[in-house]
């Protein structure tokens, strides 16, 4: 067996003898050729958007699950501080779950980064090596003698085709790298959806957590407004200030807490 | 003597740097057939090294085919295995 370098060199040459031998005319494969690395290039800008829509998911998602950090932490404080230690407790272990979400999410997105980075420089290369192909190309049709044209069709179609092979894999690994952030990210919005992971995007953002936590304060404030009430009263009937606004009562948690 | 990283574009060597190529490409030949990835990754990574550092790139937009092609520093054991095997991996002319 000859080394491995030397073997894959050989498969483009391979498929490159195979089509011109196919070719009544070597110059046919010249154009099918172009026609081929035409519509690679689509491929290419297609898989590139693909990616690059992947990544901004991705990107909206950590936004979202930092915010929902952010407001589990607020929420585990105001819980310690109306002594609901059980609410904080409860709060940071969600807080937990989300930032290990955030640690994952952000691996991925640098990796992907680094993919969609590596496909936008190789489809340049392609482009270029493309511009030059199809300049070769007309220059060889123009000056054809079969004589020659085997040896010079051979080598510009084998360059193209090598580079083809180059942008073949590095979509093939970005596609891989696009699913499987897709399939991950579909996960975690179906965690969101369940309330499994705190969505703080939701409108308000009122859960279960902060039911309770207002409950508690509400509590609070009504035992201030009675002993103001008081105060006044019995400070007889002067400027009475303005009563401290107790929060208006709340139905309890709009969404089931599903911890 | 042209050389090709795929996915990264290809270098020119002067022929008095084969051997050295030769001797990595033999120990990456003998880790594939044994199936050892370990072996197989460092000995990719130093075949590849060698040809940058023994190399000079070629344009963007040359257009000339490679005495040697090598896969990329990314592509595992079991993929160029496949790229040996067969030419799934290779876009038809």
């Amino acid at each position: 067996m000859t080394s491995i370098m030397r073997r894959i060199a050989d498969l483009f040459r391979l498929k490159v003898g195979k089509a011109l031998d196919r070719a009544e005319d070597p110059r046919e494969v010249l154009d099918y050729s172009y026609e081929k690395q035409l519509d690679l290039v689509q491929k290419v800008r297609r898989g590139l958007a693909d990616v690059a829509t992947s990544r901004k998911r991705i990107e909206l998602q950590l936004t979202q699950l930092t915010q929902s950090s952010t407001k589990l932490e607020d929420q585990a404080r105001q819980a310690l501080a109306t002594g609901r230690e059980d609410l904080a407790r409860e709060a940071l272990s969600r807080r937990a779950a989300v930032t290990s979400q955030i640690t994952d999410l952000q691996a991925q997105q640098v990796s992907l980064q680094a993919e969609e980075e590596k496909l936008t420089l190789a489809s340049q290369r392609l482009q270029e090596k493309v511009d030059a192909f199809r300049t070769r190309k007309e220059t060889i049709k123009a000056s054809y003698t079969a004589a020659e044209a085997q040896t010079r069709i051979s080598e510009a179609v084998t360059g193209i085709s090598e580079e083809m092979g180059d942008i073949g894999t590095a979509m093939q690994r970005a596609q891989d790298k696009t699913e499987q952030l897709q399939d991950r990210a579909g996960a975690l919005d179906e965690l969101m959806a369940s309330g499994a992971l705190e969505d703080a995007t939701l409108p308000a953002g009122r859960d279960d957590i902060q039911a309770q936590l207002d409950a508690a304060s509400e509590g609070h404030d009504i035992e201030a407004d009675l002993a103001r009430m008081k105060a006044q009263l019995s400070a007889g009937p002067a400027d009475a200030p303005a009563l401290g606004t107790g929060r208006p009562a709340t139905a309890p948690g709009e969404r089931p807490a599903t911890s | 003597m042209i050389v090709r990283i795929l996915g990264e574009g290809q270098y020119t060597l002067a022929d008095e740097h084969l051997r050295e190529l030769n001797a990595l490409d033999s120990r990456l030949k003998d880790a594939v057939d044994a199936g050892d990835e370990s072996e197989f990754t460092a000995t990719l990574r130093a075949l590849l090294a060698a040809v940058r550092r023994l190399g000079t790139p070629l344009p963007a937009d040359a257009l000339t085919t490679s005495e040697l092609v090598l896969p990329d520093e990314d592509m595992s054991l079991a993929q160029v295995s496949a790229l040996l095997g067969d030419e799934g991996l290779i876009p038809g002319l």
